[in-house]
């Protein structure tokens, strides 16, 4: 037996390297559980968890195109607006080309949504008061009633005289004021209370909360910049001085609204001088106004650094976002529904794997375990896999990965399926188990990878060339085919090779699934095999030609219509048992008294019942004999 | 059981077999039959226009959609009230979704509305506002996600058919495999159009994954194929066809038992999806997934390898080896 013993070692040695594999990955995800906060349960999409999804497309132009670091940028300065919402754990990523994708677990609410939407809007408004002021105007010193924190109904909310411009301090009514003077900065990031109609007088804070403003309506809108840049200052002798300043180029529209704003606003006082940058709400630069500027070319200096010159340029030049967006979808999934969603999802997983495993033990029988403990070790280390991928690469599973993964119980099967019914056709040859196994699985194992690669072909390429779902879809397919391939090279066969030894399967057991008797076994006699063994060396093709002799004799004694009953056709069997070369010409009777095999008749009929006639046999090894003796 | 492992062994040996080469005039028949008829039902109910014929997602066609679990009635006119009280002339189309769900679709409304609508329609079903489940979906959005599947498709196509030109070491393999998937594909197509289920873009994955599985299952059985005919050498008995036929007969329990296991969890979840509860993507996928499985088993046998065999009977080679060995078959029958 010391034959055997090597591919009994090979196949502990790969169970051990696949335990391995499933020890490792199960000591990550505890690892990952003990110190980086990983669940135990891969994260859910939306479509399982509940959450909105809004998905924005760009608005472009005929022709336009959008370049992967505009949309990066739109993706991080949408991320701040939704962090600065609070919500927790939302999820901002592009999506194909083109499209964003806002992911929000539960339902946010309708502020949030709104600030997601908006086009960012950039305007110029002047500055009325600001709380930086070292000697505030009147109008802007808050009177002892108004500096209550609790809003009175009694305050005026509409301008008691017609403001004549947009700096007039008319704009400043008691509500406002008091607005103004009880203004939390910290919360402009938590409400959008930052916003007001552009013609309407808005109060908010600096960029970094130092200065609370009134401004006055909007006088320019941010459409009207063409450019903006970041440079440094040039001296009249052409040398640059290193001070760092955003230079800005307004359209025909822009220049003349500046024009008029810069050459009122360069007559007042402080703080009415400076004219505020709005983005999104918030103050990024109240510039004071040094000059009127007619040009439409106006230079803003201060304590400004290259990065936040070129922040500045930025924001002026694309508004908010480098390019605008609308909303292309926007999809709102009760938690409940995705729940609901799940458990039938698992539901169907559950009842599709019972009926694999009736179907399995139905077909081969035993053996079907086989495929039963197969499909949960593979079941298992998917798990694993996809939880890692979760925790680690941000993957989430969602209903479409679902249905993935329960579609690749058929496709894993099919390996097992494979690879049984090659050992099955072994067997047929009259192989012993070990010698069946170990040939089946090399046939099959080439079959299983060539197809195997079509399937994860396809898997790779949806998951590079597809967009949403598709993706989340392909991941878990690719994933599920890699699985099948390792379970069935380290678990599938190294458990037949082990059961192959076993009496109960090798001797053929009627419950085992791989009965010769039943499966029409033809024995051919020890020499023969040796002969039949060397004869795979030369190509399997070559052997794979010799085993269809049977079908081909049947398919020619038909053809010549010859009478011959169940008893020639037997013998037919028989010769070509014996005659292993396959020399011999179809149809052609074979004139030697071959030795008929008792199973060859076992095949045709599967009857118990065997005429005694057909009983001269050549020797034959004691497992065989044996089987054969209790079937008859 | 004892009679399908005896069947087995019958095709096995041959005593037992599917003509699936020699009849293949019937069985190309038949194909051409299943796509023209898969053609003609969405062209038929899309009166001349094939698009009509198919009941796209609103995915599609753009739109908003509600939908509601748990509510404590189905009455559909509960849903109707809602939606027309806040947008009086809206096009509302409402059914049922397993036991306790309603969905309401309408034309695509405002921000707005959707907020207000969510509303009553929760007030109208008796649940939490957070209950309702609500999705504004432009008319590009399903066409994106399509578009790149398309892409997907065709690079997909491109590739398979290189690797199994080069593993099968023969083109003919590939045209002949692509040709039954697209069999498949039209034939699935035109189960949509009857059935009338709608084209989502769960839909589109579903025709994804038949992609995969139909050619998946050709290439197992074009290895049998490509083993029994690699080396047919001059005592070889049988003809080209035959071979090809025999390969497809043994593979043939395969065939079967790998077909049921693939389409079983699937129609498990069309199941769940279609009656017990309404789980959307599910149901979706799955129809594709049941009819491309099926499909996909079947054609194989019956459209990719006949359709191979046809593709090499020609070879001049093939032709003069076909013809010595019906020759020596004849001389043996006279002697």
């Amino acid at each position: 037996m010391a034959t055997r013993s090597t591919p009994v070692r090979k196949a502990w040695r790969s169970l051990a390297w696949l335990l391995a594999v499933v020890v490792i990955l199960g000591a990550l995800l505890g690892a990952g559980k003990l110190f980086w906060g990983w669940g135990l349960k891969p994260q859910l999409a939306l479509d399982l968890q509940g959450g909105t999804e809004i998905i924005l497309t760009p608005q472009l132009a005929k022709g336009q195109t959008v370049t992967q670091d505009q949309l990066n940028q739109a993706v991080s300065i949408i991320r701040e607006r939704v962090d600065a919402a609070g919500v927790s754990e939302s999820e901002i990523s592009t999506q194909g080309a083109n499209n964003i994708v806002v992911s929000i677990p539960g339902t946010p609410d309708e502020a949030t949504l709104a600030r997601i939407q908006a086009s960012a809007k950039l305007d110029f408004r002047p500055v009325i008061c600001a709380s930086n002021t070292q000697t505030p105007s009147a109008a802007c010193t808050p009177t002892s009633a108004s500096a209550s924190p609790s809003p009175s109904a009694s305050l005026s909310d509409t301008p008691a005289v017609k403001p004549k411009n947009a700096s007039d301090e008319a704009w400043v009514t008691p509500v406002l004021l008091q607005k103004y003077s009880t203004f939390d900065c910290t919360t402009l990031s938590t409400v959008d209370t930052n916003i007001a109609p552009a013609d309407k007088p808005l109060v908010t804070c600096e960029d970094n909360n130092s200065a609370v403003y009134i401004l006055g309506p909007v006088e320019v809108a941010g459409t009207t910049i063409s450019d903006a840049s970041a440079g440094t200052v040039t001296s009249s002798q052409g040398v640059t001085t290193g001070e760092w300043v955003v230079n800005i180029v307004f359209n025909s529209k822009g220049t003349p609204e500046f024009s008029k704003v810069t050459t009122r606003l360069v007559a007042l006082a402080p703080p009415r001088n400076q004219f505020a940058v709005v983005l999104d709400g918030k103050v990024i630069s109240a510039p004071v106004t040094q000059a009127a500027i007619t040009n439409g070319k106006p230079q803003i200096s201060g304590s400004f650094t290259q990065p936040t010159a070129t922040t500045l340029a930025d924001q002026l030049k694309f508004g908010a976002l480098p390019i605008g967006f609308k909303v292309e979808s926007r999809n709102t999934i009760a938690a409940t529904l995705g729940a609901s969603q799940l458990q039938n999802g698992l539901i169907a997983g559950g009842i599709g794997l019972l009926l694999v495993v009736l179907y399995s033990l139905f077909q081969y029988r035993l053996l079907g375990f086989v495929t039963i403990t197969s499909l949960i070790v593979a079941a298992v280390l998917t798990y694993e896999v996809i939880d890692v991928l979760s925790w680690q690469n941000g993957y989430r599973l969602s209903l479409a990965g679902v249905a993935g993964l329960i579609v690749a119980i058929g496709f894993t099967a099919d390996s097992f399926i494979v690879y049984f019914e090659r050992i099955r056709d072994e067997l047929r040859d009259g192989r012993a188990l070990p010698g069946a196994v170990e040939a089946g699985w090399k046939r099959a194992l080439r079959t299983i990878f060539a197809a195997k690669t079509v399937n994860l072909l396809s898997a790779v390429v949806l998951f590079i060339i597809a967009v949403g779902n598709v993706k989340g879809f392909a991941l878990t397919l690719g994933v599920t085919t890699v699985i099948d391939v390792l379970i069935v090279i380290l678990f599938t066969h190294p458990v037949m090779q082990l059961i192959a030894t076993t009496r109960f399967f090798s001797s053929g057991h009627p419950l085992s699934g791989l009965d010769p008797t039943a499966l029409g076994a033809i024995y051919r006699g020890r020499a023969q095999f040796r002969i039949s063994a060397d004869a795979r060396r030369a190509g399997a093709s070559r052997e794979a030609e010799h085993r269809q002799t049977i079908a081909e004799r049947k398919a020619a004694e038909l053809a010549a219509g010859s009478s011959a009953g169940v008893k020639a056709s037997r013998a037919q069997a028989a010769a070509k048992a014996a005659a292993v070369d396959g020399s011999a010409a179809p149809g052609v009777e074979t004139p030697t008294e071959a030795p008929v095999v008792e199973t060859a008749a076992g095949a045709s009929k599967a009857a118990p019942s065997k005429p005694a006639g057909t009983r001269t046999q050549p020797k034959r090894s004691s497992r065989s004999s044996r089987s054969t003796g209790r079937k008859s | 059981m004892a009679s399908f492992s005896q069947f087995g062994n019958d095709l096995y040996t041959g005593k037992r077999s599917v003509d699936f080469v020699g009849k293949r005039a019937i069985w190309f028949a038949i194909a051409i039959l299943l796509v023209v008829a898969a053609l003609a039902v969405p062209l038929i109910k899309g009166g001349g226009n094939i698009g009509e014929g198919f009941k796209f997602g609103i995915e599609f066609r753009g739109g908003s959609q509600f939908q509601i679990t748990g509510a404590n009635s189905l009455n559909t006119t509960t849903g109707q009230d809602a939606v027309l009280s806040v947008v009086p002339n809206a096009v509302v189309d409402i059914t049922t979704v397993g036991k306790d769900g309603v969905q309401v679709q309408t034309n695509q409304l405002t921000n707005d509305e959707t907020i207000k609508v969510t509303a009553a329609l929760a007030k109208n079903y008796g649940v939490q506002i957070t209950g309702v489940t609500s999705s504004f979906i432009g008319a590009t959005w399903g066409g994106d996600i399509t578009r790149q599947a398309v892409i997907g498709l065709i690079v997909f196509l491109i590739l398979a058919a290189l690797f199994m030109a080069i593993y099968f070491r023969t083109w003919k393999m590939s045209v002949a495999a692509i040709i039954s998937l697209a069999h498949d594909l039209i034939i699935t197509a035109g189960v949509y159009a009857l059935t009338g289920f709608e084209v989502t873009p769960a839909t589109v994955i579903g025709f994804l994954t038949i992609l995969g599985y139909s050619l998946y299952d050709t290439v197992v059985v074009f290895d049998k194929i490509r083993e029994n005919t690699a080396e047919l050498t001059d005592e070889s008995p049988r003809t080209f066809g035959e071979a090809v036929n025999l390969a497809v007969n043994q593979t043939l329990v395969r065939s079967i038992n790998t077909g049921i296991v693939a389409a079983l969890p699937v129609a498990a979840i069309l199941f769940i999806g279609s009656f017990i509860l309404g789980a959307d993507t599910l149901r979706d996928i799955s129809l594709a997934l049941l009819t491309g499985t099926l499909i996909g088993t079947y054609s194989t046998p019956f459209v990719a390898s006949p359709l191979y065999a046809t593709f090499r009977q020609t070879e001049a080679g093939i032709k003069k080896r076909d013809k010595r060995v019906l020759q020596l078959r004849a001389k043996s029958f006279a002697a």
